[in-house]
């Protein structure tokens, strides 16, 4: 039985998507927590044999010790001396994973994140030390150690990229820093780890590890304003009473930053892949999708120009 | 001979049940005990089909069985339902039932309590849980953390607080009701060494409850002033924190989860040795652990907030303080294994749901080392690994352990015996359900699933392993339902079950099978710890009738009370018997949790009053009754009074012990001011002005010249100075009513908006905490005032009178303190 829940174990492992896995490791924090992980299971395991194995010879053993000094012994043994030892080795091991953020140098670079339900706004320093905001889509050099900086402004969030390292809550009025260090290029997922109503569990990023190289030229990219040519039908219907589009509308700023919004992954903060026809399905029932959605529907429109906004996003390169 | 028969029909016809529609008056504990059992499971499985739910709607990735809003009412009511209506309950519930006759007492010492208790319970509970067919629930998880609980919720959150307080009322009423029974009930003889471990767990938990519960109160307090009255304790843009309710909740979450632990494992202490054939393998060990295990569990409420930004330091703390509570809890665990192996064992259903208890909870306990290191938490807190954690230690630790023991007490309870084959086959598909539901979802959170989400993508490579849960799922509710059902098929034709058919050692065994409603036929004189084992008269002693107590003369109900330490008798304790006023009682409280939820103030008020009155009545008719003689033999040729007042009585302890757990809640209220403290630079904050010190130095002295002329009363009363008692009884609620007025007067006459800021909202919360205390104290002065008019107390008489300066002495002590801090401290800053 025990093979084959290591079996079934590990045939999961393997088919997990590790986009979002405490244990596909991309990140220091991560891999050292995920090395813990397998070295403290190992442990536990075999203290849960000896255990269980001493209960059950007591219950179907024949040979009995007699003498209470016996239980004595195997009290202080097992119960006292044993974890005593046990345990501090753990904590000192453990607790020297502690982040020690205060004293440690500069971080290589800073990402504002507020979380709003159900949604994340992310604020980078440009290389000219301007700030530029975007959403949704967390881009991130290799090697280099990320600071979060994070609150919230409505209700408790959870920032959390499994496979970079733990998590740290977004609380408001409050400001917590998280620092992550992601060690290989490729896609992972962030999500939010808190409760926080209705669509908690639609509320997730994608993160992007890059060279450094690409990871400035993304920046670079991100800062500039939006090129894209007619967005008549997005002022037209409202759209930038909440969001921004850089060089086009910058009246609101409720929603999503959607600069640049084609660049994306996702729609909604991880909630569809970014193609025409969920975009289009998103702007006919975003709250049907996304339940708690604060953005309205669009389903009254004519077609043609909701088609026309559609169209207008795309371009947002 | 015929003597004997005469007392044993006399004790017959006094203990007797009322029958009919008045069977819902009984307040005997082996009735109300079941009651509170049969109700506990029954919300429970109402809690689990609520997980079904949650289950089948996770089986599939994308799935839309139920809405995201309904599937966040099913599992914050999942959570809520198994915390506060099964897990906390039905240990009160267990207690009640074997606890007496464990130690030698026919009842508890306040058996309308225990009712009372249970009419609030049940009422309660029938409140929250049906709240879900109105699409009414509370959704914001059972932990309600602001603001997404104070900002975004609709009457669900009322209903969680409001229902939840009331519920609460039942668990102190039980914590004050055994721990006085423990300590003041056990047969002569019994030295608190020689206490069945039982006994020993149940004073534990009954103290944890009473330190634990109240900073839940307290926050329950201020949650619902925020909701109500839109005083911003939690709302950060009037200088509250969200924070102050984290603290709060988990300064009782946590102890919380050994207040569920330890009375489950007292009963694997109690089942273990009866089937081992021996003693216990380490008395010592267990108590000293146990009391350790309690201690400890109250400082570890922040491993529950990591993730919230705290200092290293605090998490370093923490952490070990985490890591150190498996120690005694394992303690305990290897005393069990030793008994075991230094005995005879026979192999039972209940010794292998024992066996199930452990062999789950040691993983609840291992994962819970894991977690207890801080920065291993950073990844796996809020996910399913914690789902899978809390599941283990709670199912390994708590239902398990209950399961085995409604195996080991059914015979005890109802005469008859459960069947084998069903046990067995019960424990296999719970067992095996439970591991193939929660095993996988250790790695089901490692692989990135957070908790509490309605669904989840495909993409995700989540589905296997969900699925496999669901179908666990399903086979566990499959197991249970076969259990509850041996339990409750009818079992008229089958024979009765032997007397004592375990052979256990502990009294309360010895009754005769059907059981007596009395309990014993006579209290015996108790040596040893496994009396039944240890002494062969025991059981001819005591049927009879050569014990103590032997007739019920009088045709009241009796018990005997005896010292804390030693258990010399002190006094035949005349108990309740059966009424509707502790029902009447509870539907009147019922209105004033439940009226506000739609804030109905009016019938609120009209409940309050319903309820003081037939409070009053109930003491008035029912309490400190002045008997018809002083003394009674109870045989042996000891006679001993039938009133007792002061700290030798049960209702002093029981007054000092509910004061106890209220002056906790007030600290915790007075820590919500000293927390805001922490988190401003300026406090009070600029521009807004303390409530001076004039009134509050004002309020401080009438405190104590209230306090001081209800100390002087009983005193003049105890020294026969009467018209002088009566005439301090008159001046004291005058005190009290000049004391409230003083203090309300310094935020008043400053100006304090409650809802301008979290500061001016903290003073007043203190200021109405402790004027609705100086309230109720002039009730009781008044009272006492009518008692002494109507000749109900007098000098030699007079427990009302004790037990009220004893209020007063937690009161006054508050008000002064209150007095203190609001008006002194802004002067120090």
């Amino acid at each position: 039985m025990l093979a084959a829940g290591l079996l079934f174990a590990c045939a999961m492992l393997a088919a997990c998507n590790p986009e979002q896995s405490a244990l596909h490791p991309a990140g220091q924090d991560a891999a050292e927590l995920a090395n813990l992980f397998w070295f403290m299971t190992a442990g536990g395991a075999l203290v849960w044999c000896i255990i269980m194995g001493s209960a059950i010879y007591a219950v179907l053993g024949s040979k009995r010790p007699r003498s209470e000094r016996f239980a004595d012994r195997f009290v202080f043994i097992g119960g006292v001396a044993f974890p005593t030892v046990g345990l501090a080795g753990l904590l000192i091991f453990g607790l020297a994973l502690l982040p020690n953020w205060a004293e440690a140098d500069t971080p290589d670079l800073q990402v504002q994140v507020v979380a709003e339900q159900f949604w994340w706004r992310l604020g980078y320093e440009a290389a000219d030390g301007s700030q530029v905001a975007t959403a949704n889509e967390i881009h991130l050099p290799v090697g280099a150690t990320a600071e979060f900086v994070l609150t919230s402004t409505d209700v408790i969030h959870s920032f959390w990229i499994p496979s970079l390292g733990g998590k740290m809550d977004a609380i408001p009025g409050r400001t917590n820093v998280l620092r992550l260090t992601p060690t290989k290029p490729g896609v992972y997922r962030g999500v939010c780890a808190e409760f926080c109503g209705p669509s908690h569990a639609l509320m997730a990023f994608p993160v992007v590890v890059h060279e450094a190289d690409a990871y400035a030229e993304w920046l670079e990219t991100q800062r500039q304003p939006a090129t894209a040519g007619n967005g008549e039908a997005f002022i037209a219907a409202g759209c930038g009473a909440c969001h921004v589009v850089r060089g086009i509308s910058e009246a609101g700023s409720v929603g999503p930053d959607l600069t640049h919004f084609a660049s994306r992954r996702t729609i909604g903060a991880g909630t569809m892949l970014l193609t025409p026809a969920n975009l289009a399905d998103w702007l006919v029932a975003p709250s049907h999708i996304k339940p708690g959605s604060r953005m309205p529907s669009f389903a009254t429109l004519p077609d043609a120009e909701r088609q026309a906004i559609v169209d207008f996003l795309l371009e947002l390169k | 001979m015929t003597d004997k028969a005469a007392e044993e029909r006399q004790l017959a016809r006094v203990w007797a049940p009322p029958r009919g529609w008045r069977y819902l008056t009984d307040v005997n504990n082996s009735v109300v005990g079941l009651w509170y059992i049969v109700a506990a499971f029954a919300f429970m499985l109402f809690g689990g089909a609520l997980a079904l739910i949650i289950r089948a709607q996770l089986a599939v990735p994308d799935n839309n069985l139920v809405s995201a809003e309904t599937y966040n009412q099913l599992f914050t009511l999942h959570g809520t339902v198994m915390m506060f209506l099964f897990a906390v309950p039905i240990f009160e519930a267990v207690a009640i039932l074997i606890l007496p006759p464990m130690l030698g007492a026919r009842d508890l010492p306040f058996p309308r309590l225990s009712a009372f208790g249970f009419w609030c319970f049940a009422i309660g509970g029938v409140f929250v849980c049906g709240s879900i067919f109105f699409n009414a629930a509370p959704d914001a998880g059972w932990f309600m953390y602001p603001p997404l609980s104070t900002e975004q919720s609709g009457i669900g959150a009322d209903i969680w607080l409001l229902g939840l307080s009331f519920i609460e009322v039942a668990s102190i009423a039980a914590a004050v009701e055994l721990i006085v029974g423990v300590l003041k009930c056990r047969a002569p003889g019994m030295h608190i060494n020689l206490t069945p471990l039982y006994g020993w767990y149940v004073l534990i938990v009954g103290a944890m409850i009473l330190f634990a519960f109240p900073p839940l109160i307290a926050g329950d307090f201020l949650f619902e002033l925020e909701r109500a009255f839109n005083w911003p304790f939690f709302d950060v843009t009037r200088g509250g924190d969200p924070l102050l309710w984290q603290h709060l909740f988990w300064i009782f979450g946590h102890p919380e989860v050994y207040i569920v632990f330890l009375p489950a494992i007292a009963l694997l202490a109690m089942i273990i040795p009866t089937f081992a054939q021996r003693p216990i393998a380490g008395y010592s060990w267990i108590v000293l652990s146990a009391i350790g295990t309690g201690f400890l569990s109250f400082g570890l409420w922040v491993h529950h907030m990591f993730t919230t930004g705290l200092p290293a330091i605090s998490l370093g703390f923490f952490s070990a303080a985490s890591e150190a509570v498996a120690i005694p809890t394992g303690i305990q665990l290897f005393v069990f294994i030793a008994t075991v192996m230094l005995g005879n064992v026979v192999r039972t259903v209940p010794m292998l749901y024992c066996l199930g208890a452990l062999a789950t909870f040691i993983v609840g306990g291992l994962t819970g080392v894991m977690v207890a290191v801080a920065p291993f938490d950073f990844q796996v807190h809020d996910t399913y690994f914690i789902v899978a954690h809390l599941h283990y230690t709670l199912i390994g630790g708590m239902l398990f352990p209950v399961m085995a023991g409604v195996q080991y007490y059914y015979p005890f309870a109802t005469g008859k015996m459960l069947s084998r084959t069903s046990g067995i086959w019960s424990f296999w598909l719970v067992f095996i359900g439970f591991n193939v539901a929660f095993l996988p979802m250790h790695l089901t959170g490692l692989l990135g699933m957070p908790r509490r989400v309605f669904t989840y993508g495909a993409d995700r490579g989540w589905d296997t392993l969900n699925m496999v849960s669901t179908i666990g799922a399903f086979v566990l509710a499959a197991g249970f339902l076969l259990y509850v059902w041996d339990c409750v098929r009818p079992k008229g034709k089958e024979p009765n079950a032997p007397r004592n058919v375990w052979n256990a050692g502990t009294l309360e065994w010895l009754g005769r099978v059907p059981s007596d409603n009395w309990g014993l036929r006579s209290i015996p004189q108790i040596n040893s710890r496994y009396p039944l084992w240890d002494d062969k008269d025991l059981l001819d002693t005591i049927d009879q009738g050569r014990g103590l107590l032997a007739d019920a003369k009088e045709g009241r109900r009796e018990t005997l009370v005896t010292s804390v330490l030693d258990a010399e008798p002190l006094q035949v304790l005349r108990v309740g018997t059966p009424t509707w006023l502790p029902m009447l009682a509870a539907i009147g409280l019922a209105g004033v949790f439940i009226f506000p939820v739609w804030k109905l103030w009016w019938p609120t008020l009209g409940s309050a009053i319903f309820f003081l009155a037939i409070l009053l009545y109930w003491l008035w008719t029912g309490t400190a009754e002045i008997p018809e003689k002083q003394t009674k033999d109870i045989g042996d040729g000891r006679r001993l009074p039938l009133y007792v007042a002061g700290p030798r009585s049960t209702g002093w302890w029981a007054m000092f012990i509910t004061m106890t757990g209220d002056l906790t809640a007030f600290l915790a209220v007075l820590f919500g001011y000293f927390f805001f403290w922490t988190i401003h630079p300026d406090f009070p904050p600029v521009g807004i002005d303390g409530p001076g010190w004039q009134w509050p130095l004002t309020a401080a002295i009438l405190a104590i010249v209230t306090w001081g002329a209800t100390l002087a009363a009983r005193l003049a009363n105890a020294a026969g100075y009467v018209t002088l008692s009566r005439a301090l009884l008159v001046a004291a609620p005058v005190g009290a009513v000049f004391t409230g007025l003083a203090l309300m007067a310094g935020p008043w006459t400053t100006g304090l908006d409650p809802t301008a800021h979290a500061y001016p909202a903290i003073v007043w919360g203190l200021v109405v905490w402790v004027v609705a205390h100086l309230l109720a104290g002039t009730i009781m002065q008044a009272y006492c005032l009518a008692r002494t008019c109507f000749g109900r107390l007098t000098p030699r008489h007079d427990a009302d009178l004790w037990n009220v300066t004893l209020y007063w002495h937690f009161t006054g002590f508050s008000a002064l303190l209150t007095a203190l801090v609001i008006g002194g401290f802004p002067l120090l800053q």
